[in-house]
C-alpha cells in the first residue's frame, strides 16, 4: 500500500516539476499582491494610529520632542493609576486563574458526568463575553448598596461599603466574571493533555491525588498555568467599559477615557503617554506569555 | 514462574489491605463521590449564576402595585431612543460583518492556497488587536483621523474600526475551516477541470466554508453589538452607550436593557455552538470589557 502510494506520487511530482515552467514561478512572485488589501487595512486602522500615538507621546503641543508627557505619566496620580490597574489585574488574574483551574480540573474528574464538559465550555464562552456595561449593572444588582448579596450577608452582620465595587477587591471580583471562564477555556486542553500514564504510574506507586498534583501535575503545568495567568493579567489590564460603568476613576484606562472624552481643556498629550505606557506593559505580558508557553511545550508537546 | 509469584503478590495485596483498610476504603469512596471537585463546580456555578440571577430579579423589582412585572421592559420599548440606538448598533454590526468578510475570506483563501509561508505571520498579525486594546487604539485613531471629519463624524467609522477587532476571530474561524477541507486537492481538481481561481473560490471553497463564515460572522456581531469604549468616546449613541446613559438616571430600565443585551449574547453564542459542533471555533472575544 505504502509503496504503491510512493510509486504513484513520485512520477506525479516529476510531472509537476516539468509542468511548472517559468509562468508559475512568475505568478508566485506576484502572489503577495493577494494580501495587499489586508495589509493596507491593518496599516491604516491599526499600525498608523498606534505609531501616531507613540510618536505623539514624545511630542509637545507644538510638535517638538519632549520627555515631559512620559515623565508626567509615570509620576503622582498617573503612577498611582498604573499601580491600581496592575493590582486589580494581578488579583483578578490570580483569583480567576485558580478558580478556573479548579473548576476545569473538577469537570474532568472521572466521577463527574461527561456531558458537563461541553456544557461548561459553552457557559464559559457566554460568560467570558458577558462584560462591559451590562456586567457592571449585574454586579450593582448583586453587591451594590441595595444588591441581592449585600442584603443577604447583611442579615449575617457583614457590611458592604457603598464604594466596594470600585475598590481593589470589589473590582477584582467583578473582573473575575470574565477572567475565570477564560481560564477554563485556556486550561482545559492542558489538563486533558497531561499524560494518563503519569497519573497511573503515580497511583501505582501509592500516590494520592494530592501527591500527584504536588509532585507531578503542577510542576509540569506550572509554566503554562503561569502563562495563562499572565494572559488574564493583560486581559484585565486593558478593560475599560466595566470599570467606567461602575464609576471607577482610579485605573489607567478610565484616566485615559477622562482625558479624551471630547473635553478639549484637558491634556491629550498625557493621554498619548498613558496609552504608550499601556502598550509597553501589554507587550511585556505578551512576551512573557510566549516565553512561558515555549517553556511549557517541553513537557506538553 | 506464575506459581512462585502468585503467593507473593497475594500476600502483598492482602498485607496492604490489612495495614490500612480504612484509608483504602476512604480513598475508593472519595474517588467515586469527588466532594472536593463537586465543591469547586458549585463555587464556579455560583460565581457564574448569582450576578445573572440578581440582574434578572432587579429588572422585575421596584414596581408599584398593579404594575405589570414587565413594566421596566415595556417602558424601555416605548422609548424611541431604544429603537434608534438598537437599530444603529445592528446596522454597524452588519456593516462590520460585510467589510470583515470581504477582507478576510479572500485573504485567508489566498494565504492558504498560494502563500502558506505567510501563515505564521498571519497568526502574529491576528494577535495585534490584543496588544492594542480599544482604549489604546481610540487614542491613536483620534489623533490620526481628526483631519478626516467627514469620516469620523459618521457612525460607519465604527464598523471600519470594529473590523480590526473582529479580524483575529474571522481569520481563526476561516483558518480552521480551510485547514479542515484539503484546499490544495479541491482547487487542483477544479483547476484541472478548467475553473478559474475566482470561480473555484465561489463554487468550491465558499460552500465548504459556510459554517466557518457563519461562526466568524456571529462572533463579529457579538463584538460590534457590545462594544462600548470606542463608541462612547467618539460620542455615538449605540446600544451599549444607550444602556449606560439610561443607567445614570433610571437604573431599573438599565437592568431590563442589560437583560436584553445578555439574551442577545446568549443567542449568538448558542447559535455558534449549534453550528460549530464539528469544528473548533473560538468563542472568547475579550474585546467588550
Amino acid at each position: 500500500m505504502a509503496l504503491a502510494e510512493v510509486a504513484e506520487s513520485a512520477p506525479r511530482s516529476a510531472v509537476d516539476a516539468h509542468a511548472r515552467p517559468s509562468g508559475r514561478a512568475g505568478l508566485r512572485r506576484w502572489a503577495f499582491l493577494g494580501v495587499v488589501p489586508f495589509i493596507a487595512y491593518i496599516t491604516i486602522f491599526l499600525l498608523i494610529p498606534t505609531g501616531e500615538l507613540i510618536v505623539n507621546a514624545f511630542r509637545d503641543t507644538h510638535g517638538h520632542f519632549t520627555w515631559s508627557n512620559v515623565d508626567q505619566a509615570i509620576h503622582g496620580q498617573n503612577l498611582a493609576a498604573f499601580g491600581f490597574s496592575m493590582q486589580v489585574s494581578a488579583l483578578s488574574a490570580a483569583m480567576g486563574g485558580v478558580l478556573g483551574f479548579l473548576v476545569a480540573n473538577a469537570v474532568l474528574h472521572d466521577g463527574i458526568p461527561r456531558f458537563l464538559r461541553p456544557v461548561l465550555v459553552s457557559f464559559s464562552g457566554v460568560a467570558s463575553n458577558f462584560a462591559g456595561v451590562p456586567l457592571a449593572f449585574a454586579y450593582t444588582a448583586t453587591l451594590g448598596t441595595t444588591g441581592l448579596v449585600t442584603s443577604l450577608i447583611g442579615h449575617v452582620g457583614l457590611h458592604v461599603t457603598p464604594l466596594f465595587l470600585t475598590n481593589l477587591l470589589g473590582l477584582s471580583l467583578v473582573y473575575l466574571y470574565f477572567q475565570f471562564p477564560l481560564m477554563i477555556l485556556l486550561v482545559l486542553p492542558s489538563i486533558e493533555g497531561l499524560k494518563k500514564e503519569w497519573r497511573e504510574a503515580a497511583a501505582n506507586l501509592g500516590a494520592s491525588s494530592f501527591t500527584f498534583w504536588a509532585r507531578v501535575g503542577l510542576p509540569v503545568l506550572a509554566p503554562s498555568l503561569l502563562g495563562m495567568m499572565v494572559l488574564l493579567f493583560g486581559n484585565a489590564f486593558s478593560a475599560y467599559a466595566t470599570a467606567y460603568a461602575l464609576g471607577s476613576t482610579g485605573l489607567v484606562t478610565t484616566t485615559i477615557g477622562l482625558l479624551i472624552n471630547g473635553n478639549l481643556t484637558l491634556n491629550p498629550q498625557l493621554a498619548y503617554a498613558l496609552a504608550f505606557g499601556m502598550i509597553v506593559i501589554i507587550a511585556v505580558t505578551v512576551s512573557l506569555y510566549t516565553l512561558l508557553q515555549r517553556r511549557a511545550s517541553r513537557w506538553l508537546g | 514462574m506464575s506459581v512462585q509469584t502468585t503467593p507473593v503478590a497475594s500476600r502483598l495485596a492482602s498485607g496492604g489491605e490489612q495495614r490500612r483498610p480504612w484509608s483504602y476504603a476512604w480513598r475508593r469512596a472519595r474517588s467515586r463521590i469527588p466532594l472536593w471537585h463537586l465543591l469547586w463546580l458549585l463555587v464556579g456555578a455560583l460565581v457564574f449564576l448569582v450576578p445573572l440571577y440578581a440582574l434578572v430579579q432587579y429588572s422585575f423589582s421596584g414596581l408599584a402595585s398593579g404594575q405589570s412585572p414587565f413594566h421596566w421592559y415595556l417602558t424601555v420599548f416605548d422609548d424611541p431612543q431604544f429603537g434608534t440606538s438598537f437599530w444603529m448598533s445592528l446596522q454597524i454590526a452588519l456593516e462590520t460583518v460585510v467589510v470583515g468578510l470581504l477582507l478576510m475570506v479572500p485573504t485567508a483563501f489566498w494565504v492558504h492556497l498560494r502563500l502558506p509561508r505567510l501563515r505564521p505571520a498571519m497568526d502574529l498579525v491576528s494577535v495585534l488587536p490584543f496588544v492594542v486594546p480599544p482604549i489604546v487604539l481610540i487614542v491613536g485613531l483620534i489623533a490620526f483621523l481628526r483631519p478626516f471629519t467627514w469620516l469620523i463624524d459618521r457612525p460607519e467609522v465604527l464598523a471600519l474600526i470594529y473590523v480590526v477587532f473582529a479580524l483575529p476571530f474571522l481569520y481563526r474561524s476561516l483558518d480552521a475551516g480551510l485547514r479542515a477541507m484539503d484546499l490544495q486537492t479541491l482547487t487542483e481538481a477544479a483547476e484541472s477541470l478548467g475553473s478559474s481561481t475566482a470561480r473555484t473560490l465561489f463554487t468550491v471553497v465558499l460552500p465548504n466554508l459556510r459554517a466557518a463564515i457563519i461562526g466568524g460572522a456571529l462572533l463579529t456581531v457579538a463584538i460590534a453589538m457590545g462594544e462600548f469604549t470606542i463608541a462612547s468616546l467618539l460620542a455615538f449613541n449605540t446600544y451599549p452607550v444607550y444602556i449606560y446613559n439610561i443607567g445614570t438616571s433610571q437604573s431599573y430600565e438599565a437592568g431590563a436593557l442589560s437583560v436584553i443585551s445578555l439574551l442577545l449574547t446568549w443567542g449568538a453564542m448558542l447559535a455558534l455552538f449549534v453550528l460549530g459542533r464539528g469544528g473548533r471555533t473560538p468563542t472568547q472575544t475579550g474585546i467588550i470589557k
